[in-house]
């Protein structure tokens, strides 16, 4: 069953530029969905489009179905019932997407309240579950801290554990990792996969790094300047791209693997 | 004869976080005394005064001490009683002042900062208007359509307040407003009303609050400014600024009654800024929770 279906995406600016450009997708229930593409390839612009949340000037035509909801030109309400339970987001900088005076737990309780109906002392017992979902060692802990107080990695898992407390239908992962440092991406990479498997949810995994979306999904799309490129299997875009663009994605993921092969032998 | 010593000079010691935390703190706390002795009066007036504010039966121009601690003015009334009821009509003037700024200059700022195209524009540019409008002028006009009282003094004040603080508010949300974190609550389901409320006025509150503050300096002031014009509060409540008018003439025979209420004024003033200044830091939950 299809959960999301984008047909002719386009995204365009009040000045008349196309930002993205008559995009195609669709995703299953369960199902996951890489985009790929370089800092302006309009892969975040599509993220924020399939949940109505274009900045402003900004205006999408086309069609986007989410669970059943036509997205584009959807009443605020509408869209405001949709987020957080049909589809949740993960952002890039998870310093910025936290509010910086607000303590953690009550960051979590918020949307959890509002899907879930629960008080006081129960709440307070779903925000800790939710923080042990993502691995948190002592909920009760960070849940008081306010987020400078707490490690970027822990950042990033409170924002995951703030996507999926309300259970949505799909996670769309844009660029959850790049802000993380390496050793540390791993662990939310795999954190991520697990948690997604456990609850069957579908994921849009956005991201410019071909090994970070290699890890986590089946399918990919590769965008460039608004426009789709290329779409197939992870495999087979790495195994054996078609298009150049692509071709120079997979070349440079190689170079830098290769140079990092070369100096673990030494 | 002083010894002069050219060993290595001692380096400037740097101030910590917690020596600057602490002066700041002394800020707050020494703003807190000034505008609280002004307060303790105006809230002692309310119940207690030396002499009835129309009692004349002290003799013109008296120095102080003989009963009258400060002196009388040169109608015969006491000095110190016409300070208590003037600290009365500053605070009130003050609160009231900020109260109406705030309640407008909140609401407008944060529609404004929602308005799109030609809305934004028009809104901002009426904004500009009413602040480079003269408060004392716009304060006459409000006075000759009403009445000269201490009501249409603070609506004026108040008014003229709300569009700096509208214009304030509005840069401030709308920087709140491309905040990552907003995007962020709108994801997850946040309606705007909420995210308003839960977010964006939380996030705005230590700038604003700080400007507030310095606001109801200003609105003092304007207030005191007024009413030496004739256009605050009528007699025989005494304000300082129409005290300060009324010793004009025979300041260099009987200084005190000009020096209290233009001391007083002054120390309010000071107290109010720097509870500002001690306010400035003490909000910001990064320098506060630093401490546990």
């Amino acid at each position: 069953m299809t959960l999301l279906d984008v047909r002719g995406l386009t995204v365009r600016t009040t000045d008349g530029r196309t930002l993205v450009d008559d995009l195609s997708f669709s995703l299953a229930r369960g199902e996951r969905l890489g985009l790929i593409g370089e800092s302006g390839s309009g892969k975040s612009l599509t993220t924020l489009a399939v949940l109505g949340l274009l900045p402003d000037g900004m205006t999408a035509t086309g069609g986007i179905e989410l669970a059943g909801t036509q997205i584009v030109g959807a009443p605020e309400k509408r869209l405001t019932a949709v987020r957080g339970r049909d589809a949740a987001v993960v952002f890039q900088e998870p310093l910025t997407a936290l509010d910086p005076l607000m303590r953690v737990g009550r960051q979590i309780a918020e949307p959890l309240r509002r899907r879930t109906g629960l008080k006081g002392a129960e709440l307070a017992r779903a925000v800790a579950f939710a923080l042990e979902q993502v691995r948190l060692p002592d909920p009760e802990r960070i849940a008081r801290a306010f987020p400078h107080e707490i490690s970027g990695g822990q950042r990033q898992r409170v924002a995951l554990a703030m996507a999926l407390a309300c259970d949505p239908k799909l996670l769309i992962a844009d660029e959850p990792t790049t802000a993380l440092d390496v050793s540390v991406q791993a662990e939310m990479l795999e954190l991520i996969d697990t948690l997604v498997r456990e609850r069957e949810m579908a994921v849009l995994f956005v991201s410019h790094d071909l090994a970070v979306v290699a890890k986590v999904t089946d399918r990919a799309l590769v965008l460039k300047d608004g426009r789709a490129v290329e779409k197939g299997e992870v495999r087979s875009l790495v195994g054996a791209p078609r298009e150049d663009y692509t071709k120079a994605l997979v070349a440079s993921a190689r170079r830098l693997e290769s140079a990092l092969d070369l100096r673990s032998t030494r | 004869m002083t010894q002069v010593d050219v060993r290595t000079p001692v380096p400037a010691r740097k101030a910590s976080p917690d020596k600057r935390r602490s002066r700041r703190s002394a800020t707050l706390v020494v703003g807190c005394v000034l505008a609280g002795l002004i307060a303790l009066l105006a809230l002692v007036s309310l119940i207690w005064l030396p002499y009835a504010t129309d009692d004349t039966s002290g003799g013109r121009l008296a120095g102080p001490g003989g009963g009258h601690l400060l002196g009388t003015d040169k109608l015969g009334r006491d000095l110190f009683t016409q300070v208590m009821t003037g600290s009365r009509i500053a605070v009130e003037a003050g609160l009231g002042s900020v109260l109406i700024a705030a309640g407008l200059g909140i609401t407008l700022g944060v529609l404004a900062a929602f308005a799109q195209g030609w809305l934004d524009d028009t809104v901002s540019a009426f904004l500009d208007i009413l602040i480079a409008f003269p408060t004392l002028l716009l304060a006459m006009l409000i006075v000759a359509a009403r009445s000269a009282t201490l009501g249409s003094a603070v609506l004026a004040i108040g008014l003229a307040q709300s569009a700096v603080v509208a214009r304030l508010v509005r840069i401030l949300v709308k920087r709140v407003l491309a905040q990552d974190y907003i995007t962020a609550a709108r994801t997850s389901g946040t309606s705007w009303s909420r995210t308003v409320v839960a977010h964006v006025l939380p996030n705005i509150w230590p700038t604003l609050v700080v400007n507030l503050a310095l606001q109801f300096g200003l609105a003092v002031l304007a207030e005191a400014g007024l009413s030496y014009l004739g256009l605050g509060a009528p007699p025989p409540n005494a304000s300082w600024g129409r005290m300060l008018q009324e010793a004009q003439a025979t300041f260099t025979t009987a200084p005190v009654g000009a020096l209290a209420p233009g001391i007083l004024l002054v120390l309010l003033v000071i107290g109010v800024n720097l509870i500002a200044d001690g306010l400035r830091d003490t909000l910001d939950p990064a320098t506060r929770k630093r401490r546990a």
